[in-house]
């Protein structure tokens, strides 16, 4: 039996809405079926995966929390998808923001003042950025594969935060843990509610997520990304030149994954620590995804995602279900995606024997 | 001498993980489909090997578990990229994820627990050559069967013609169809056939080399095996001697860190990742010199449909 595609041509912008959703809602009932399969109460397990994490005003803020770096990674992933960039090593830019960031902290401790924030801020994105640059230059001068090369050096950045914690960062009043000083006041993010974990990097995510979608929109340059993605050769007749902007969407994607990195690390858990990132850098590829690498739809997409992690941490405790269970989600999730996509964008059609002649 | 063939020894286990998802690949590759879900089709071979092994008591029935496993995730991811045409990139980045949060969920009740692993073969006589005997001729059958893959491939992809098809399937993917051969078909074999090595790979980890099951333990082995790929301009042979190099600088890192070296043994830990992106780029500075440009299958990548 053969399959023919055919494309559709009155799929229009509802297609491009729907295809994800269909996603979503086949990974519910997939994971209803898992779940039935290890033995718990599906219907229970939905609730805690899914509507826990968003029932009070706790947990609202937690997905605020985990939503703020899969945002700023997946934006900063779109782009580089979008022009046909591979950047798949967003966790260990993530990781080197969060060293560069820290290092500042755990630098200025004891003498800091207003200005560590900022300098922390900066620290981080140029961190992530030239950690980024290395597989993009790497690409452009020798064509060396940027897949790779990235993803590599996420163990590198991973053994290098756990050498820095373990050596030279360790707090010497920390009974010999595995991590830094706590930061100091002046280098960690105000709080956007008394007594809550929201800090102002949730602010410049959506301010972020703001500006690359003008930037995608209505620019020159945004249009560059579309078209070099979509038709290659075009481009080329354009005059865009392929290695500039392989250069220019590595350098965003890295700076935005350190900004998520110093966040993490000066907001959310206020000094370094060996498993600092819970593979935010890899979620964001699914997020990208999901918000089918559009900025507005990767903030959906971020909010929807965090959610299944909170989830999971819960079902963890309440279910004792392995962790694991939530990158199986997040694999299915993006099965589902690339499948939907195609299912929706084209006509399948049933091929007959015989009515090849005509074809 | 002996501690020079412990080391040989070493070098060989170290390397023939990597081999067998390699050459695996390799056929993927050349059939010019792009599988990046290597790593997650190697842990979760090593999680189904060791969890059937445990229940079953069988380490032969392990082996089976974890190729059927890793050609069950290549079937997925058939599935999309040849069946649906999805983006093959960020199909083989879904599988990974995947695979390794399936392998945390199937191997969660197994964690820590030991059991006798794979023993090696001692060929009578032979074994006893000095030097070579204990290196080739007392072996476990995985190592055995990697140089069987490599010869095996290496003759099937130049000396067949189904051989020959599967380049065509990757080199132009339009014109093989012209031809009138069934490209997705054959990619659909080729694509099978990877994630069966990938499957045998794992379970040598958790079979042979660590008898045990930990989550997370193929420690991205399944992408440096796709870096041997590269490295090895898609020629089993050069694999073979990747592998090898791989495995020499694994085994290399951890002498010098049990040796007691005053480098921090993170630093050490990071030289295969590193020296994983000097071989690549050094490989590829050296095609440059040359001037014989790409020698990756042309249409590494590109889906194919027969009639879109």
């Amino acid at each position: 039996m053969a399959l023919v595609f055919e494309r559709r041509p009155e799929a229009g912008k509802w297609a491009l809405i729907l295809s994800p959703l269909l996603a979503v809602v086949l990974t519910l009932v997939s994971s209803l079926v898992i779940f039935w399969m290890l033995g718990q109460d599906p219907l229970r397990a939905l609730s805690v995966y899914f509507w826990q994490p968003v029932s009070d005003a706790w947990g609202l803020q937690e997905v605020a929390v985990k939503a703020t770096p899969l945002v700023l990674i997946a934006v900063g992933l779109a782009l580089c998808f979008r022009s046909n960039n591979w950047n798949i090593g967003a966790e260990g830019q993530f990781l080197i923001g969060a060293i560069c960031g820290g290092g500042v902290a755990v630098w200025t401790h004891g003498w800091g003042g207003p200005w560590v924030l900022p300098l922390m801020l900066a620290a981080g994105a140029l961190g992530g950025m030239a950690y980024a640059l290395i597989p993009a230059v790497l690409k452009v001068s020798l064509r060396v594969n940027e897949i790779l090369v990235s993803l590599m050096l996420v163990y590198v950045a991973d053994l290098l935060l756990d050498w820095l914690v373990r050596g030279p960062w360790r707090d010497p009043l920390g009974f010999n843990m595995p991590q830094t000083v706590t930061f100091a006041s002046e280098a960690t993010l105000p709080v956007l509610f008394d007594g809550g974990r929201t800090n102002i990097g949730t602010l410049m995510a959506l301010a972020v997520v703001l500006v690359a979608a003008v930037v995608m929109a209505r620019t020159l340059k945004g249009f560059e990304i579309r078209l070099v993605g979509q038709a290659p050769r075009a481009a080329r007749f354009a005059g865009f030149s392929d290695a500039r902007l392989t250069l220019t969407v590595f350098a965003v994607s890295g700076a935005l994954a350190g900004l998520a990195g110093v966040l993490e690390a000066a907001g959310t858990v206020r000094q370094l620590m060996p498993g600092l990132s819970v593979g935010y850098g890899f979620t964001a590829i699914i997020v990208a995804f999901l918000g089918r690498l559009n900025p507005v739809g990767c903030l959906i997409a971020g909010v929807f995602i965090a959610i299944t992690f909170i989830g999971g941490e819960n079902a963890q405790i309440v279910l004792r279900l392995p962790r694991d269970m939530t990158l199986v989600f997040q694999g299915m999730l993006l099965f589902y995606i690339l499948a939907c996509d195609t299912l929706i964008l084209y006509r399948v059609k049933r091929r007959v024997p015989g009515a090849e002649a005509q074809a | 001498m002996t501690l020079a063939i412990a080391i040989l020894l070493t070098i060989i286990t170290a390397a023939t993980p990597l081999l067998i998802a390699a050459i695996g690949e390799l056929v993927v590759e050349r059939s010019g489909v792009l599988n990046l879900g290597v790593e997650g089709m190697m842990i979760m071979g090593a999680a189904s090997g060791v969890a059937v092994a445990i229940v079953t008591g069988s380490s032969a029935l392990g082996v089976v578990a974890a190729i059927g496993a890793g050609v069950a995730l290549a079937a997925i991811f058939a599935l999309l990229t040849l069946g649906l045409a999805a983006n093959q990139y960020a199909s083989g980045l879904a599988l990974t994820i995947f695979g390794t949060g399936l392998s945390g969920v199937v191997g969660a009740p197994f964690v820590g627990i030991q059991r006798e692993g794979i023993g090696r073969i001692t060929i009578p006589f032979l074994s006893d050559i000095p030097l070579i005997g204990p290196v080739l001729f007392r072996q476990d059958l995985f190592v055995y069967a990697s140089v069987a893959l490599v010869i095996g491939v290496s003759w099937f992809l130049w000396r067949t013609k189904a051989g020959l098809v599967l380049r065509a399937c990757g080199e132009n993917p339009v014109s093989a169809h012209a031809l009138g051969y069934r490209v997705l078909r054959i990619r659909l074999y080729a694509v099978l056939f990877g994630g069966g090595c990938a499957g045998l790979a794992g379970a040598y980890l958790s079979l042979v080399l660590t008898p045990f099951w930990t989550s997370g333990m193929t420690a991205g082995r399944g992408w440096i095996a796709l870096a041997i790929v590269v490295f090895a301009s898609w020629l089993p042979f050069r694999a073979m001697l990747g592998a090898y190099l791989f495995g020499g600088l694994i085994i290399l890192q951890l002498h010098a860190q049990t040796a007691g070296v005053a480098i921090p043994s993170q630093f050490l830990a990071a030289l295969p990742y590193l020296l994983t992106i000097v071989a690549l780029t050094l490989i590829m500075a050296a095609r440059r010199g040359t001037g014989a440009g790409s020698v990756a299958p042309a249409g590494l990548g590109q889906p194919f449909t027969p009639d879109r």
